[in-house]
């Protein structure tokens, strides 16, 4: 740790840690991914300073797209004060020199994991994905050369059939997160575990979607204002999920909600997944049942905290 | 609340990590390891990090060690990702292992071959006896060496066959071959070409390879291997400059070589002859080079037209799955939080629960007063 701090510390490391050939690299397999949109484009993924699972595809992108006056704002499991998200705006905060934020619509690059925040994206954002795996096809076929082949002969049979049989086993279509979409209706693609209440969010959406899997070594990607059609059948059509609860804090009825259990008796509190839409709401005077519990408080201080330092 | 163990900002992030510290070193009253003391006497671990990290440095390795508190597959990740930012300048000359200065060689082939069978330092033929004089500073061992190598080259198992066709040729490298694979720099890419394959067991999981290695000779997927020859010892490693146009030294390296002997029945275009499965290792490894060349010949399978039904045949499997960076990874990151994706399949539980529950009331109306009488 120490030799590592020091070595960033005196300049050893290049902008945004990766070296230029290898963020060209990636900026080349990027614009291939966009030009083909939902195809999964193999790239040279390096080793990074965090473990394989803790977002090194997103972390790549981000470092190959970001510059010096971009904002960078990141995620996980749509909040902006889990652990994983705070060490990873930390890492672009020192490596790359660049203003952070928790504000959806201040940020310029959002990397996430797990979440599309609530709030409508814009024009010239950028979602930056990690992907744990990018083959929406793995699950049913465990053999990358066959489901290139499938990719390429558009044969996605299995795929249907596979939702069938959920419709046949529990009279409907299973799959709560990771749910499969069609893009611009030629290349299946996994969202990355996104729950399904936020696939409709990448269908014509106005920002660009970039999604790296570093383990894996692929990048694939989603433009601006493409189709995306998240598979289903007439008579089984594709629905979100919704709560039948408001948000405990700020009230909101329509967003995503994490569970939180209180006790050891059975209560339980729902509060937003996408904490910054939570305390915009809150900040706007919307109040839920539960405003000013302590939760609400821990996520103050913490941000507090970070801006002290 | 456990939740909030997730929710951590950057304060709980630097309290963990140096409690982290603190632990890594112990007791305060213990004299503290150098890197010195790691790198000449846990030269084994230091070696086989060196190998899995993918890059020849006893002194980054010992301190990898040390800093991962001994887990050597967290110094292998820290090795790599140092690595990773190094900046390349060329690619040095093919080593040459025939003229390796040998510590240690044997093969089990032949009773005796050209060059002898060297013993050298090997675990091999010790007693597993726990040797309490190393409780305190044990005695300074010293062995009586030859002060000259051997043989100027020691000839490889190879030429003992040499004015027979009985063993498998290897296509001579032509200069206007391609420039070999390298994982680091590239996906993964099926079929994989040799040089691909054997970058990856290189660098694969010692384990992994260990078991398929084990498996393979058990009957899942059975190559009968035989130990043509495994050898230890120093080779030089040469450099050629693009201003100078000509290789120079630029030092010397250990590595552990395998060559497996399996043999092969013939087809209708080639003779009945013996195969190679090949093992390189940085660093003295004997267990890894073994294991990674009966691997590699177990994956050669289709090149002798044998049937590849096990998982050790298989290159998608084999390959994919043998880097512990990687799985390691994979693996503990589930200890992510998934509340966002648990949450969903929460909900679809329920609701399928609920349906249950009211479907087996409809069938048996009466379910419900049976069990309250029942209590």
């Amino acid at each position: 740790m120490t030799t590592q701090t020091n070595r960033m510390q005196h300049g050893a490391y290049n902008h945004a840690y990766l070296d230029e050939q290898t963020k060209r690299m990636i900026r080349r397999a990027i614009l291939k991914a966009v030009a083909i949109p939902g195809y999964q484009v193999p790239f040279g993924s390096r080793e990074m300073p965090v473990p394989y699972g803790w977002g090194t595809g997103g972390i790549q992108v981000t470092a190959s797209i970001i510059g010096q006056d971009d904002v960078y704002k990141c995620i996980d499991q749509g909040a902006d004060d889990t652990t994983n998200a705070v060490s990873i705006r930390r890492f672009f905060a020192r490596v790359a020199d660049v203003a952070t934020t928790e504000r959806t619509a201040e940020a310029t690059i959002i990397q996430t994991r797990h979440r599309i925040p609530e709030a409508p994206l814009k024009e010239g954002q950028i979602m930056v994905y990690q992907v744990p795996q990018p083959e929406p096809l793995r699950g049913l076929e465990p053999r990358e050369t066959e489901t290139r082949a499938m990719h390429a002969y558009e044969e996605y049979g299995l795929q249907y059939l596979s939702l069938y049989e959920s419709v046949a086993a529990f009279g409907r279509i299973a799959g709560g997160a990771g749910y499969p979409v069609l893009v611009d209706e030629r290349y299946l693609m996994s969202p990355s575990p996104i729950p399904k209440f936020d696939n409709p969010k990448l269908h014509q959406s106005e920002a660009l979607h970039l999604f790296g899997a570093g383990r894996e070594k692929r990048i694939y990607a989603v433009p601006p204002h493409t189709d995306v059609r998240s598979l289903d059948f007439e008579d089984y059509p594709f629905d979100v999920q919704s709560w039948d609860e408001v948000c405990a804090l700020c009230g909101c009825p329509d967003s995503y909600k994490d569970e939180v259990i209180l006790d050891d008796e059975g209560t339980r509190m729902f509060v937003c997944s996408d904490s910054s839409h939570c305390s915009d709401r809150r900040d706007a005077g919307h109040a839920g049942p539960m405003a000013g519990h302590e939760l609400d408080q821990g996520s103050a201080d913490a941000a507090n905290l970070e801006d002290a330092e | 609340m456990a939740y909030v163990s997730v929710k951590g900002g950057e304060r709980a992030i630097s309290n963990a990590h140096q409690w982290l510290d603190e632990m890594r070193r112990g007791d305060a009253s213990v004299p503290e390891l150098t890197v010195e003391q790691i790198r000449h006497q846990m030269s084994l671990a230091v070696d086989r990090v060196m190998m899995e990290g993918s890059c020849y440095d006893p002194e980054l390795a010992a301190l990898a060690i040390k800093q991962a508190r001994g887990d050597v597959t967290e110094a292998i990740f820290l090795v790599r990702a140092y690595r990773t930012t190094l900046q390349r300048f060329g690619a040095t000359e093919p080593i040459k292992t025939p003229e390796m200065a040998v510590q240690r060689r044997v093969s089990a082939a032949f009773k005796d071959i050209p060059g002898g069978q060297i013993l050298g330092p090997t675990f091999d033929y010790t007693h597993r006896l726990l040797n309490f004089d190393l409780c305190d500073a044990g005695p300074a061992g010293v062995a009586v060496k030859a002060t000259e190598p051997v043989v100027e080259k020691m000839p490889t198992i190879a030429s003992v066959f040499a004015h027979e066709s009985l063993l498998e040729q290897t296509a001579a490298e032509s200069d206007d071959a391609p420039e070999p694979y390298d994982l680091t720099r590239e996906p993964m890419a099926f079929p994989a070409g040799r040089d691909q394959r054997l970058q990856a067991l290189a660098r694969g999981d010692e384990g992994f390879l260990l078991s398929l290695a084990y498996a393979s000779q058990r009957g899942w997927g059975s190559t009968h291997p035989l130990c043509g020859e495994i050898r230890m010892g120093d080779v030089t490693v040469e450099f050629t400059p693009e201003e100078l146009g000509f290789p120079i030294e630029i030092g010397e390296i250990v590595v552990t070589e395998c060559q497996m002997i399996s043999n092969f029945e013939g087809s209708a275009d080639k003779p009945p002859q013996f195969t190679f499965g090949y093992g390189l290792t940085f660093g003295h490894n004997e267990r890894k080079a073994m294991s990674m060349a009966i691997v590699d010949r177990a994956l050669r399978h289709k090149e002798v037209g044998e049937n590849g039904v096990h998982a050790v045949q298989d290159e998608e499997f084999v390959l994919y799955h043998s880097d512990n960076v990687e799985a390691s990874g994979f693996v503990q990151h589930l200890k992510l939080p998934h509340y966002v994706d648990f949450q969903a399949q929460l909900q679809f539980v329920r609701r399928l629960c609920k349906e249950w529950r009211e479907a087996r009331e409809a069938a048996t109306p009466d379910a419900g007063e049976f069990a309250e009488a029942a209590e």
